[in-house]
């Protein structure tokens, strides 16, 4: 059967699409120079780091699934810039951006990957199951939507606790469709829970097409019948991601409830190491790379707006190729966990 | 013909109540669907309905009696144009003290009364408690009550500490276990969920996750099969994926196994499943004093512990120490009597086939050690083995399915590491190999009784 073609982002709904007028979301405000560069560089860490995963996962050094984050960038690096400590952050098993956008070591992300000791889980968790205490980064989950509850009820502590803090729960368009990420919808909505559900649709459930997979394929209206407001953001526009994020963030810190943002993103890979894709053709995937690409709009709006020149952009693109190639080299050199750390950590 | 009142049975396994109320007089017309009376159990209040027209003749037992038991006459009631005066003397007036004689009146309504599989534990001498001081004031509790002085007493000194579920909070628990929670601890921290078992596992663990310390009632754990992901993938495996950065302090409660009549859906023992699992610990209680002092421990424990209570054990009454602190460990089994000939193992509800047979062996002069073993994860073998290194024989008892049971690990684990002091093999008595069916006959034959604990005994016995 011959991949069918699919409607590219800017003939999508790119704005955000407004269900309650005092919603704003995606009005894209531009970005000053500093956010500008910060964005570019965050973005780039991540998607370099991918790609070095990517390699080591073709040379053997990193096993099992691996799911990589190439193209979407925006979505998490946006989602940060809005958040202040204290915030907490769940996603599934697709999971790498995340974990470097809240500040984890490329390092300790790196030599989880390839199952080594200095691995953010002691190489006891792998690609899909990596948690921070520290940065406030619960998982890492691997099983499609169970990271939903989980993150309802990361907002139900800061509820219960009486603090200010929201919490981010990441899923994609698959996960959308699972049962419990409505459970969690109507108790969010009930009990006005400072939770914002991120749905990153990248179009491809595993590689079934959104309009394959869902009857109502517009993911911000999927919590309707809960009241929960939702709104469609481009993805592939970090600016309007952040735009959309201050104003879900100071939705939830206010005390109205629970917010869903749809992004529209794309991811350029397959959706994890052993897949190729063949469910969707090289043009969409290319349109979307030449036209959309996340980075290479910033990277353009820096060079316009001579915030930055060729050479420091290259700078930047040397330090974070330093930063990754350190972390691949600690990833590979790192010894595997002591034999001693199968029994432990199973019970306090 | 006069219609006779019985005492009604309000649940699958009430076997008696209180007459609370009555709202008729005698010689009041009644109409059907009339409210005549409130009945109590130390579940619930509830009203009873006439379900015929008439003229109520007698009252045969006074509001304010105790104790009624199910289908004992409690009233009469005179059909139109019988004589109410005549038919109101001499019935029922020796009925008022042996209530269950009501039942004979209507012997097909006995018959059809809720059979209760298991009846009322027997006095057994409860071997002393190692965990409890000598001395200590004795309190006679049921189940129920001291599954919510756990509770409450645990939400009293950590205020980190919620419980959540279905009806927990202003039905006062579909159980009544969690009575009186909402009212002395506000609906912060005492909170209803919606009919979402997946959906507020997953909340719990989540919050658990953060460092809160929530108590999750499952109205029963049939229900938490629909959750059983956030339980096993979420709550027992975090601690090990995130190389013991976070866990999941978390209590997962409510009723396992069996009640009385509510057939395969609703009948089902899950000790062997979640025994099955690194990162949970599993308790399953008989006594009140056990469940208190448990789930103490299971509140305080900073891993995920899945509680199983037995719908059919809250309204048992067992002593339970007077201390202001009762916290028993957890992972520690309990000689329930000490005995020399035979050892039995059993836990939860089983005790209660264990604790019958052990009379009854008495009789033939067959001395049993029967464990309770309370704690099915982490296990103790050791308690176990060192038992059998004196008896040379080994019985186990439980209500679950066979394949793969706790008695068949159990088994297994005996017959590895003490095998030289074994005499007999092992025998397991468990559930039989079928869902639960409905039908009262066949519901005690799915389920173990006392015969074939005594048997299998013999059997390990050679007698």
């Amino acid at each position: 059967m011959a991949p069918r073609k699919t409607a590219t982002v800017s003939s999508r709904k790119s704005a955000a699409r407004p269900v309650k007028k005092d919603f704003n979301g995606g009005t894209v405000v531009d970005f000053s120079k500093e956010q500008d560069l910060n964005a570019y560089r965050e973005m780039l860490l991540i998607r370099r780091f991918e790609e070095k995963a990517g390699q080591l996962y073709g040379m053997g050094f990193i096993g099992g699934f691996c799911h990589l984050y190439i193209g979407q960038e925006a979505v998490v690096v946006g989602m940060q810039m809005a958040l202040k400590d204290g915030d907490q952050v769940i996603t599934g098993y697709r999971d790498h951006g995340h974990m470097l956008a809240c500040g984890m070591s490329a390092r300790g992300v790196m030599a989880e990957l390839t199952g080594r000791q200095g691995g953010l889980s002691k190489g006891k968790g792998g690609s899909m199951h990596m948690f921070s205490k520290e940065k406030n980064f619960y998982g890492g989950h691997g099983i499609v939507g169970g990271q939903v509850s989980l993150g309802t009820g990361l907002a139900f502590a800061n509820r219960y606790r009486g603090n200010d803090n929201v919490s981010l729960a990441y899923f994609g368009d698959g996960a959308a469709n699972q049962g419990q990420v409505y459970e969690s919808f109507n108790m969010a909505a009930l009990w006005k829970l400072p939770v914002i559900y991120i749905i990153e649709n990248n179009r491809y459930a595993m590689g079934t097409s959104v309009s394959r997979s869902s009857a109502q394929t517009d993911f911000s209206q999927r919590g309707a019948s809960f009241n929960i407001p939702g709104y469609q953001v481009d993805g592939m526009d970090v600016r309007a991601v952040k735009a959309a994020a201050d104003e879900a963030v100071e939705h939830c810190r206010s005390g109205k409830g629970p917010i869903i943002l749809e992004m529209l993103t794309y991811r350029y890979r397959g959706h994890s190491m052993s897949d190729p894709a063949k469910y969707r053709s090289k043009d969409e995937v290319q349109k979307m790379r030449s036209e959309h690409d996340p980075i290479e709009q910033v990277r353009a709006r820096l060079l316009e707006k001579k915030w930055a020149s060729e050479d420091e952009l290259k700078q930047i693109d040397k330090d974070v190729r330093d930063v990754v190639a350190d972390s691949a080299d600690f990833a590979q050199s790192d010894p595997e966990p002591d034999v001693s750390e199968l029994y432990t950590d199973i019970l306090i | 013909m006069p219609i006779d009142i019985l005492m009604p049975a309000l649940s699958p396994t009430m076997e008696e109540g209180t007459l609370s109320k009555w709202l008729k007089n005698e010689g009041d017309s009644v109409k059907a669907g009339d409210v005549i009376a409130e009945i109590e159990t130390d579940k619930a209040t509830m009203e009873v309905e006439a379900v015929d027209e008439g003229t109520i003749a007698k009252i045969v037992v006074p509001a304010g009696t105790e104790n009624v038991k199910v289908n004992a006459l409690i009233a009469v009631l005179a059909e139109e144009g019988e004589d109410v005066d005549q038919l109101g003397k001499g019935v029922g007036e020796d009925e008022v003290e042996a209530g269950p004689k009501g039942a004979e009146v209507e012997p097909a309504k006995a018959e059809a009364a809720p059979a209760a599989p298991v009846p009322a534990a027997p006095k057994v001498e409860i071997a002393a408690d190692p965990d409890i001081p000598a001395g200590t004031e004795m309190v006679s509790t049921t189940v129920r009550e001291a599954l919510r002085d756990a509770m409450a007493e645990e939400m009293r000194r950590d205020g980190d500490v919620f419980v959540m579920g279905e009806e927990v909070a202003e039905y006062q628990g579909a159980y009544k276990i969690t009575q009186g929670l909402l009212q002395e601890f506000g609906d912060r921290r005492v909170i209803d969920t919606p009919i979402t078992e997946h959906g507020f596992a997953g909340v719990g663990v989540g919050a658990a996750m953060t460092g809160l310390k929530p108590i999750v009632e499952f109205m029963t754990f049939n229900f938490a099969m629909q959750a059983i992901d956030q339980l096993i993938n979420s709550a027992a495996k975090t601690l090990y994926m995130s190389g013991g950065q976070m866990g999941a302090p978390i209590v997962f409660r409510g009723p396992n196994g069996a009640a009385a009549r509510v057939a395969a859906q609703h009948s089902q023992c899950y000790a062997a499943w979640y025994s099955h699992i690194p990162g949970l610990k599993v308790v399953m209680p008989y006594t009140a004093a056990d469940a208190k002092g448990l789930l103490k421990a299971a509140i305080r424990d900073p891993n995920p512990v899945i509680f199983l209570e037995n719908e059919i054990l809250y309204g048992q009454h067992f002593d339970v120490p007077k201390l202001d602190d009762f916290v028993l460990p957890i992972g520690k089994a309990r000689i329930h009597k000490t005995g020399k000939d035979v050892t039995i193992v059993s836990f939860g509800i089983g005790m209660t086939y264990a604790t019958k047979a052990i009379v009854e062996l008495e009789k033939d002069g067959i001395d049993v050690e029967l464990i309770d073993l309370r704690t099915i994860r982490p296990m103790d073998l050791p308690t176990i083995i060192e038992s059998v290194k004196k008896t040379g024989r080994l019985v186990t008892v439980e209500e679950g399915y066979p394949q793969n049971s706790v008695g068949t690990e159990i088994a297994t684990r005996v017959m590895q590491q003490a095998f030289d002091y074994l005499d007999a093999p092992i025998l397991t008595i468990a559930g039989k190999d079928v869902p639960m069916p409905y039908a009262a006959n066949l519901e005690k034959l799915a389920l173990p009784n006392v015969g074939e604990v005594v048997q299998a005994v013999k059997t390990v016995c050679y007698k």
